[in-house]
């Protein structure tokens, strides 16, 4: 089995975001970058996959050249061979990113046989555009589903699970598909230092990635306006117990 | 202007965040048509029509049985082409987002996700939209022949306007294969109150220090008749189920109470609960971001102060 899992380099989840004075894009002064949560967990769960069922790991990114960072990351927990697309680190609309995706993969492809499986995460951390998967699968003519935290894989099919607020769904989809992967449905490993040091040798095929206009476009960003509440502190330690009730009447709580 | 808006229903029902959507929708276009996939999505008219749509829409077909996303959303786009439609919008929940996804990749038109406030006054549209899980806002531009947008889940309140009008039948043709990926199972571990909806939620956090120190949390949850909720750390450290993860990457919830038991307030997890209409912080630090943003605090041991309220309101019921 070959699966090529898609990830994208974030600021560390957690960081301070800023935007800089001209409200064009974020300083990255002070940012640690890591692979976005959703995208970490659907790494571990292709090197699961390939334990499991033997075969080959590919991790893809499209981004700037330190996006290199990441791959070698995810290459240190398992995952095999690594595509970069580098673009001047500007950020690309989600039919950019989706196109240049769909192409790089097409090209893949066609030398190496098709992936039986391809990740992505459930959206990215940062833009959360909640569709790039989508339309690659799409473009490839292959089903998907989004939100999975159950993959398994039997007879030419993978059977995907999605939590619902009161459990959850099951889909069927013959392969190839694709899968938009949820964290929590695995807890990552962390590398070894055999992994890292087997990771920097590895080398990282670069392939150019072209940039087209959508008809989407940003514009400026902002941090929200903040939410001045004065804190009410209601007591200190286990005495503060009765005004805790007393606000949860007051609120309908009770 | 002609402006579609998706239900996301699950055999026909639907939750306050998809009204929030058809309030924001209503908002853009007051002559906004919803349109429901599957003939179980029927009996919505009435309540949709209560919530501000202008017309209905029934599409119905041999293949549109349960939730099927590619299938759902031909159905979706084969109508916008059919009545001429300039906009489709949708709402952020997991099927809405999903739909709006293909429905973009089909008519190969960009998408811009989670807006919180569109000015479609002119022909390019201009939005503000959250990044980050909504620490982050976006002011974007959209030019397209048929805006696609998603409304971010509790970014407006549901508001009834008793609107009326017409409901019309739509029947698409679907190509081969569209719903191959189609629900083949359901399986309900949860009964009555859910995260996502439970009207008080009782989270732990870092502080909380184990899983089995979790046991007081649910029972004052329970006491409220609430659901009980946990940070990131708290997933991580596999105190608790990733379903019980309140924030970006988990569960984003609006509840009328959320008590935050040892949990500091990482941005990626007050996003996720940032919609409560009160936040009561429990915490041994009075400078975490938590108690400094919530309504109330109480500087304590959590797991001193839990067991108290959860005796006290035993105390008063008597």
């Amino acid at each position: 089995m070959r699966i090529l899992t898609c990830v994208k380099r974030v600021p560390a989840p957690g960081a301070k975001i800023v935007v800089t004075a001209d409200g064009q894009s974020i300083d990255t002064n002070m940012l640690g970058f890591a692979v976005s949560p959703h995208e970490e967990c659907a790494a571990e769960e292709a090197i699961q996959q390939i334990e499991q069922h033997g075969g080959s790991s590919t991790v893809m990114t499209l981004g700037p050249g330190e996006a290199e960072e990441q791959l070698r990351t995810v290459i240190s927990v398992g995952i095999n061979e690594a595509v970069l697309l580098t673009t001047d680190g500007s950020d690309w609309d989600p039919m950019a990113t989706a196109r240049a995706l769909t192409a790089a993969i097409q090209e893949i492809e066609a030398s190496d046989g098709p992936f039986d499986m391809i990740f992505f995460g459930n959206e990215s951390a940062d833009s959360g555009g909640y569709q790039v998967g989508i339309r690659v699968a799409r473009a490839l003519g292959r089903p998907m589903v989004t939100g999975i935290k159950g993959v398994d894989v039997a007879d030419g099919k993978v059977t995907a699970r999605r939590d619902t607020p009161t459990g959850s769904e099951v889909y069927e989809l013959p392969l190839p598909a694709v899968l938009g992967i949820k964290e929590g449905i695995n807890l990552p490993r962390y590398p070894t230092l055999k992994g890292r040091l087997g990771a920097k040798k590895v080398e990282i095929k670069v392939m150019d990635a072209a940039h087209q206009e959508s008809g989407q476009s940003m514009v400026t960003l902002a941090a929200p306006p903040s939410q001045e509440t004065p804190t009410e502190i209601l007591g200190h330690g286990a005495d503060a117990a009765p005004a805790v009730v007393d606000v949860l009447e007051e609120i309908g709580a009770l | 202007m002609s402006t579609l808006y998706f239900v996301d229903h699950d055999r026909g029902e639907i939750t306050e965040t998809v009204l929030e959507g058809l309030t924001a929708a209503r908002a853009i276009d007051s002559a906004v048509a919803a349109v429901t996939v599957g003939a179980a999505g029927d009996g919505l008219a009435d309540k949709l029509f209560e919530y501000g749509a202008a017309a209905v829409h029934q599409i119905h077909h041999d293949e549109l049985t349960d939730y099927a996303p590619a299938a759902w959303s031909d159905a979706v786009s084969e109508l916008a082409t059919s009545v001429g439609a300039t906009a489709v919008i949708g709402v952020g929940t997991d099927r809405g987002s999903e739909v709006m996804a293909h429905v973009a990749a089909a008519m190969d038109l960009p998408l811009v996700a989670n807006c919180i406030d569109i000015d479609a006054s002119n022909d390019i549209w201009e939005m503000t939209r959250v990044r980050w899980g909504g620490s982050l806002h976006e002011r974007a531009r959209l030019e397209a022949s048929v805006k696609l947008v998603t409304i971010a889940p509790h970014s407006a309140e549901a508001t009834p306007v008793g609107a009326s009008g017409t409901v019309t039948e739509f029947v698409p043709t679907l190509g081969d294969g569209a719903a191959v990926t189609r629900i083949v199972d359901r399986v309900t571990t949860e009964e009555g109150i859910t995260l996502a909806t439970a009207p008080v939620v009782v989270s732990g956090g870092r502080g909380v220090g184990s899983a089995e120190a979790f046991a007081p949390l649910e029972e004052l949850a329970e006491l409220l008749g609430g659901a009980v909720g946990c940070s990131r750390v708290v997933t991580n450290s596999g105190w608790k189920n990733h379903k019980y993860q309140v924030g970006q990457t988990g569960t984003v919830i609006a509840p009328d109470v959320y008590i935050a038991c040892g949990i500091s307030g990482a941005i990626q997890h007050w996003v996720g609960m940032m919609a409560s209409k009160n936040v009561i912080a429990i915490n041994t630090d009075p400078l975490a971001p938590m108690v400094t943003k919530a309504e109330y605090a109480v500087i304590a041991d959590l797991h001193e102060v839990v067991p108290a309220i959860a005796a006290e309101i035993l105390r008063r019921r008597g």
